[in-house]
């Protein structure tokens, strides 16, 4: 087996018994990027040098008997929509297409702490806002099991690194799926903490109320290991949670026997594929053939989601994305300009994509004067509901279960033309981040060689119960497959 | 038509707390343009805001002086306009959900007092400065333009009136005397020369007795008390003249120019601003606890108020000396401290509001900046009350003392000018001055008073002034009898 292929927490053995240097680690992931990459396309910039001396420095200090992060010398791949010193990032947008961070978010930099080995920064829907990765100024990231397919979105090309072991490890965000989605898509392992548990500083905001850093791995233990690293209080957040942190890799346990888990009935009907159904419904027996309680829960605000999150998630954007006017930083115009509101408007027109400047008009429009109470005001009172239907099934459950995404990864450029088509793919997800619950996705099957993806949710801060119930499950099920790729 | 005058200000007050609203930086003056920044205050992408906690007991001291209510919970909310002196094109501030809320201020103008309803308090942050490049360092015809980002983020307190006030004076007297509240405080330099407090007004003219508002104006760039005044004065007449022709205000914006004395309409190219509020989702909602609010209150300061009623009742001086003091904090200050070296209450008082106001205003010197000090009054007043030097020449004295910093005692010394008290020398002066001037004596025993001024008046002549006038009149009227 090469070194690429390896989880985390298995090189970390390796690792600390000096049977691999975190150099050859690099460089066999290296190695691997060099193979796949040119057909993935799953990064915007690499960081190889940096990644290389860190490795290096990582040996040094294991060899005179200094105490290491828990990341030390692992390759981690880091979604390019958070503050990363002097190492450009993007957004995957022309707008920031020149932009170095003069500093580095909480989540960096408490990875770095630990001691990843930062391969690059991957691609994205452009400022997070899609479900496919197409929407990047940089062109699409394909997915690794079929490339003529989307990795998912927004964080598909953290997804398809981690999927194609371009990395070891990854790091995405999610507002309204973009980890799990694409972790579905991908058939690797993407958690959505609960909102307010890790750090927002430094991640390059799309909508404020919705957004999490989470991880993406090839599994359940390098999830939780991860998230150990960067859950936590942030003074410079001031939407962070305190909380006591706990050791979340205590909570991979096989036993799930009296876990109550409820399968969300909104979310299996209409507009769900078969296949993915029936992956559904065969992972819920196993839970059950473990000793878990199967029951049904309905959320029956579920269906008004969507629209809600469309309302709610753009109207933030708008907010959030007004910063890039080219005053600052990022890219200006370099046509002439007549004004200030030509330079803004010219600058904007050019830095933004077709995506980015709809959800920019909706959510403008949403907050208007005389459409605000009627709009936003209105999303937001249905959010309310949204997170009392879920708190009402989590008085009889302890976690409950639905598809990732309503189909497995679909063609490149065929939801492009209709967005509201695209929307749809989130319809599962959404709900998760206007509750601010942590959410899961893991892989439960392929359909035409596409993998499926199982979502488990938890209740408020239970990271535990979601890791416990996603490992018991994890190892019961043994995905063992991997997408076609390289010379393998 | 008898038109009555409405006016309403809308108050920011830029606070002196260590650090910026949102961050750490800190909150300086004059400082190299961009050198007190960080990318929070910059509004670089991934930043995230974190509420400074003095800046909001600092406005709940605000409304506590102003007799407001503390909300239970305030919320900030977003602004959001494009304007490249506002890094992230929305300003962080408070809508529906404002700190404080309804409050009062007594204001006395021209002989009465007034209540004056407070609307609200809030809390803003500032934004950067631009400095136009160009002829006229105004924003039309400029080169280009440069933004410094050292003010973007200073806490910024909105104090909002009621349409309550009704006259200009009124106003003039209602911005000092909030000032004297604020300095009261101790969280603001309170400066309009220097920008830490600034004032727009809303006027509007409307028949008496009539209770629906006028069409009203906003009018802005007020930079002194002085211009407050004259700028509401101007635009009152501006639209009593249109009025009374018949024709209609327009709401507007109006540019007060100090140069030419006029306000000018700043219509252009004004859109209607829909800053399309919404609750700042980076930022939790502030609760203020009734005990610490309660806690705050009592341990306000002393305010002005309370200062004159105390300085009136305590050294029993006039009540309209007293509210001078107390409106004018250092004023005030320099008394206490004087009395409290050993002065008499009522002549430090006096002087301090007559000569030392007088000089001050002259040279356009602020009190604490002078060289002129509680001691250097304890010294002089001293002086006077031992009979050392007279009241006309403690008023030279002082000039001195004033410009030059030396004490009043070290003045006299040098010069010599001691009061010339020596009876003896005195009466061989006057008996002198008897003798050279029958005519006058005669004017005097014919019963003409004012010639014993014109001997008294040669008598000062003889000594370079530096006979006491009041030996000087005793003596020579012993002598004349």
């Amino acid at each position: 087996m090469e070194f690429f292929e390896y989880t985390a927490h298995e090189l970390q053995k390796l690792l600390k018994a000096k049977e691999v240097s975190a150099v050859d680690v690099a460089k066999s992931v290296y190695d691997r990027i060099s193979e796949v990459e040119p057909d993935v396309h799953a990064y915007v910039t690499l960081t190889e040098n940096m990644a290389l001396a860190e490795a290096a420095s990582i040996d040094k200090k294991r060899a005179a008997g200094e105490t290491l992060g828990p990341l030390a010398g692992i390759p981690v791949a880091v979604k390019d929509n958070m503050a990363t010193k002097g190492v450009l990032t993007t957004c995957s947008s022309r707008i920031l297409s020149n932009h170095y961070p003069v500093y580095n978010g909480t989540v960096v930099q408490k990875l770095y702490d630990a001691g990843i080995v930062m391969t690059g920064k991957t691609n994205l829907d452009e400022f997070a806002m899609g479900s496919s990765t197409e929407t990047s100024y940089f062109g699409t990231t394909r997915n690794p099991w079929n490339i003529e397919t989307v990795p998912g979105g927004s964080s598909g090309g953290s997804a398809a690194a981690v999927a194609a072991d371009e990395a070891i490890m990854g790091i995405g965000s999610d507002t309204g799926g973009s980890i799990r989605q694409p972790a579905a898509l991908c058939g690797v392992v993407g958690l959505k903490p609960t909102y307010g548990l890790v750090s927002r500083y430094g991640l390059f905001a799309f909508a404020s109320s919705l957004d999490q850093i989470g991880p993406i791995t090839k599994d359940v233990t390098d999830c939780a290991i991860m998230l150990n690293v960067i859950a936590g209080h942030d003074n410079r957040d001031s939407t962070s949670v305190k909380v006591d942190i706990p050791d979340y890799t205590k909570s991979l346990k096989k036993d799930i026997k009296g876990l109550k888990v409820g399968v969300i009935k909104e979310l299996m009907g209409e507009g769900i594929d078969p296949a993915v159904k029936e992956a559904i419904t065969k992972a819920v027996e196993l839970m059950a053939s473990l000793g878990a309680e199967i029951s049904e829960v309905t959320l029956p605000n579920a269906e008004h989601a969507l629209s809600a999150y469309y309302l709610i998630a753009p109207a933030e954007a708008s907010s959030n994305l007004a910063r890039y006017d080219g005053v600052r930083y990022g890219h200006r115009t370099e046509r002439d300009v007549e004004d200030m509101l030509d330079m803004y408007m010219k600058t904007r027109a050019e830095g933004f994509g077709a995506e980015v400047k709809r959800r920019i008009m909706l959510g403008t429009y949403a907050l208007s004067a005389g459409y605000y109470d009627a709009y936003y005001g209105q999303a937001q009172k249905v959010r309310t509901l949204i997170i009392s239907d879920f708190a009402n099934a989590f008085e009889s459950v302890d976690v409950v279960i639905s598809p990732t995404s309503p189909t497995v990864a679909f063609k490149i450029g065929e939801k492009t033309e209709n967005p509201l088509q695209m929307y749809l793919s989130d319809v599962c997800t959404i709900p998760v981040n206007l509750a601010g619950l942590p959410g899961i996705s893991l892989p439960c099957g392929l359909s035409g060689g596409l993998p499926i993806g199982l979502q488990i949710i938890g209740k408020p801060f239970d990271e535990s119960s979601l890791l416990t119930a996603s490992y018991a499950f994890e190892q019961a099920f043994e995905f063992k497959d991997k997408p076609n790729m390289g010379s393998d | 038509m008898a038109l009555e005058t409405v006016i309403g200000l809308e108050i920011h007050v830029e606070l002196n707390t260590n650090s910026k609203m949102f961050c750490g930086c800190p909150v300086t003056f004059g400082e190299p343009p961009n050198t007190a920044v960080c990318p929070v205050c910059l509004g670089h992408p991934g930043v995230l805001p974190v509420v400074n906690k003095r800046a909001v007991e600092s406005a709940a001291m605000i409304g506590l002086s102003l007799n407001c209510t503390v909300a239970p919970l305030n919320q900030f909310a977003r602004k959001n306009y494009f304007y490249p002196d506002m890094p992230k094109d929305y300003q962080i501030s408070q809508y529906d959900l404002p700190i404080c809320g309804k409050g009062y201020v007594d204001v006395g103008a021209g002989g009465a007092t007034r209540r004056i309803g407070i609307t609200r308090v809030h809390m803003e942050e500032d934004t950067g400065k631009l400095i136009h490049k160009g002829q006229s360092g105004r924003i039309h015809g400029a080169d280009y333009s440069v933004v410094d980002f050292n003010r973007a983020g200073v806490p910024l307190m909105e104090i909002v009136s009621e349409p309550d006030i009704r006259s200009p004076e009124e106003a003039r007297a209602f911005m000092v005397k909030l000032r004297s509240i604020i300095l009261a405080l101790g969280i603001s330099d309170c400066n309009m020369e220097e920008g830490s407090l600034r004032c727009d007004a809303n006027v509007s003219l409307r028949e008496f007795g009539e209770e629906k508002l006028g069409v009203k104006t906003e009018v802005k760039n007020m930079n002194s008390f002085r211009a407050l005044r004259k700028a509401l004065e101007y635009e009152v007449a501006r639209q009593t003249k249109l009025i009374e022709s018949g024709e209609r205000i327009i709401q507007e914006t109006r540019h007060w120019d100090d140069a030419g004395n006029i306000t000018t309409s700043l219509r252009s190219k004004e859109e209607a601003h829909d800053y399309r509020y919404f609750p700042d989702p980076d930022l939790v909602n502030i609760l203020m606890d009734a005990d610490e609010v309660a806690k705050l209150k009592v341990a306000l300061p002393e305010l002005p108020d309370a200062r004159a009623e105390r300085l009136a009742r305590d050294f029993n001086l006039e009540a309209g000396d007293a509210k001078v003091l107390a409106l004018n904090k250092p004023l005030g200050d320099f008394f206490e401290e004087t009395v409290a070296g050993g002065a008499d209450a009522l002549r430090a008082a006096n002087w301090l509001l007559h000569e030392v106001s007088a000089t001050l205003n002259q040279t356009d010197t602020e009190i604490d900046d002078s060289a002129f000090t509680p001691r250097h009054l304890i010294d002089l007043l001293k002086l006077l009350d031992k009979g050392t030097i007279s009241g006309k020449m403690a008023k030279e004295i002082f000039k001195e003392s004033f410009e030059t910093g030396k004490l009043p005692s070290v003045i006299v010394e040098d010069s010599g000018h001691v009061q010339i008290t020596d009876e003896d020398a005195l009466t061989k002066i006057i008996d002198q001055v008897i003798a050279e001037n029958p005519k006058a004596v005669e004017d005097w025993r014919g019963g003409q008073e004012r010639a014993v001024g014109f001997l008294v008046g040669n008598v000062m002549r003889l000594t370079q002034g530096k006979a006491s006038p009041d030996l000087v009149n005793k003596i020579l009227k012993e002598r004349l009898s």
